[in-house]
């Protein structure tokens, strides 16, 4: 149990506040179908962590356990916990109503998935479902978080206008607006760029630079040089396993495990 | 030479494949004109025996003995009336049990029932639903004859169209919209609310406007439940000039409907009735080609937001 000892010693070697959760002997099942093994991991706080690996090795399933988006299905069974740091709640736990964990953490699509509304009304969504209505405030938070998606100046005189009309790359960082403005504690990125051109990929990537000194983020990518060019840890999964968890460098220079270096080397995948 | 060879080959393949499509081409057009030439031949016949009789008279006055001076107030009025009852009833049940099958119910043996039961229902012949009405609101509640009883007969007539409308609607909306709504935090009802109801608008809006269509047209169950065939008199207004100025009275009433005071007129032996029964349907088929074009409009203009 290789991964084991790296995720405690991940663990013991860094002091608890630095991280935001720490996800223990994480299980997942589609009905009868085991998704997710025994997987343990952390998150640091304010820092990115990718998640790699070939397709179906569960990389998204694992990202949707973060904000229980498989609650929405029936049939869908968790083992194990994600504590969430630093009240020490076990985001799985049944006790545990899976809005408020969604209220905690946000979550960008691997399609930008805008509502047929205006600009104004898709980032505003999540603040109104928080129930705020004052007008100056969910202007204040509405702007800040267009800002903060690097949208603001392009989308600032045609806030009315439907978010539909911006191009794919813009949708995407309405999207990241979006699950900004409610202020999460962790942002879950699920494939960002998979549906962008390459400029458009850049400055999603960039973005998520920036944001790293504002949220902990969470990145599953199919493209291994975006786990390196924007990540800090990454974790490579394989047929629901976690095999191999590290800082990014290390994982991409000197991997440990022979399958890790396989992937990233190209040998497979 | 053999690269001619083949060229050659090849084109004579395509030539006998897109033989294919002139003669779907052909048939298509021509089971296509066999439908549109049918209704254009009934309509104008119609227009040709009826468009004389058409006249301001004709909308305001009640049957007569006389065909030159019988109207079809009582028939309009009626229908106006009927529908409206139909429409309350069967547009808000339909909504909300398409959005409980879709959204709440779990998937079990006996929402699968209700499921094959509701699709079902469409085909289920009219008049049996005539004779659940007469059984049901007529005797047992005691609603009688009235306009009430008619409008809730073709509420159940079109409650399976409107139910199937609003989840196919509701289905046709991307996961990943439903998901993104839950993402942020949307309890169920905020994103059925919010954005499943007013994204599938345009599919629900049709799918009534065609059950309103068909119940505009519908004689077999109104006969049942025992409309009159003669009538000159209207329900009770339902605005009145003193408290409490709204009256529901004309729920109570009875009444009489287009299509039936169409097919009491073709059942007269003057040949003057058979022209007041094709102005008569001129006016519904206009009635039912006006709602069309309103469903129509309204869908363009709604859709116009939405695209995925």
């Amino acid at each position: 149990m290789v991964k084991n000892t790296i995720a405690e010693s991940e663990a013991n070697s860094t002091s608890p506040g630095q991280h935001k959760s720490l996800v223990k002997n994480l299980s997942f099942y589609y009905g009868g179908f085991n998704a997710l093994k025994n997987i343990d991991m952390v998150l640091h706080e304010k820092q990115v962590t990718a998640l790699i690996g070939p397709s179906g090795c569960g990389k998204s399933t694992f990202l949707r356990c973060f904000n229980r988006m498989h609650d929405l299905y029936p049939g869908n069974r968790y083992e194990g916990n994600i504590v969430l740091y630093p009240d020490n709640e076990n985001i799985l736990s049944p006790d545990i109503d899976p809005i408020e964990v969604r209220m905690r953490i946000s979550m960008v699509f691997q399609k930008p998935n805008p509502f047929p509304k205006s600009i104004y009304e898709n980032v505003a969504y999540g603040l109104r479902v928080r129930g705020i209505k004052q007008r100056a405030m969910l202007d204040e938070k509405v702007e800040d978080a267009l800002r903060n998606a690097a949208l603001w100046d392009e989308v600032k005189d045609r806030l009315n206008d439907l978010a539909f009309n911006l191009s794919g790359g813009q949708q995407q960082r309405l999207c990241i607006a979006r699950a900004l403005a409610t202020d999460p504690e962790i942002l879950l990125f699920d494939e960002p760029t998979s549906a962008l051109d390459p400029i458009a990929t850049a400055s999603i990537e960039e973005l998520i630079a920036d944001l790293k000194n504002k949220v902990t983020i969470l990145i599953v990518t199919h493209n291994m040089q975006q786990a390196a060019r924007v990540s800090d840890y990454t974790a490579y999964m394989y047929l629901g396993q976690l095999i191999e968890f590290d800082m990014t460098d290390t994982i991409f220079i000197k991997p440990k495990n022979k399958q890790t270096e396989d992937y990233i080397t190209g040998r497979f995948g | 030479m053999s690269d001619e060879k083949k060229l050659e080959e090849l084109r004579t393949i395509i030539a006998r494949h897109k033989r294919w499509d002139l003669i779907f081409l052909i048939a298509g057009v021509f089971v296509l004109m066999i439908a549109l030439l049918t209704f254009m031949a009934l309509f104008t016949q119609m227009l040709i025996d009826g468009a004389p009789r058409l006249s301001w008279e004709f909308f305001t006055s009640f049957p007569s003995r006389r065909p030159e001076s019988a109207g079809i107030l009582s028939a309009w009025v009626g229908t106006t009336l009927v529908m409206l009852v139909t429409a309350i009833t069967a547009v808000p049940l339909g909504i909300a049990a398409g959005v409980y099958l879709e959204e709440y119910a779990s998937k079990n043996l006996f929402t699968e029932l209700i499921e094959i039961n509701v699709t079902n229902l469409a085909g289920v012949p009219s008049i049996i639903y005539g004779l659940l009405a007469l059984g049901l609101f007529v005797y047992q509640l005691g609603l009688g004859q009235s306009i009430l009883a008619a409008g809730l007969t073709l509420a159940l007539l079109i409650l399976p169209i409107v139910i199937v409308a609003t989840r196919e609607a509701i289905r046709s909306i991307p996961v990943v919209i439903r998901e993104g709504s839950y993402a942020l935090g949307a309890t169920k009802w905020e994103t059925v609310a919010d954005h499943l109801l007013p994204y599938s608008a345009p599919g629900i809006l049709t799918g009534i406007i065609i059950g309103l269509a068909r119940a505009i047209g519908e004689t077999a169950p109104i006969i049942t439940i025992g409309a009159l065939t003669f009538i000159a008199f209207l329900p009770p207004p339902p605005i009145k000039s003193e408290f409490p100025f709204i009256s529901f009275e004309w729920l109570a009433a009875p009444f009489t409907v287009m299509p039936i005071q169409m097919f009491n007129w073709v059942s007269r032996p003057e040949e003057a009735f058979q022209f007041n029964a094709a102005a008569a349907g001129l006016i519904l088929v206009v009635m039912t080609l006006a709602m069309n074009a309103l469903a129509i409009y309204l869908r363009y203009r709604m859709r116009k937001k939405i695209k995925w």
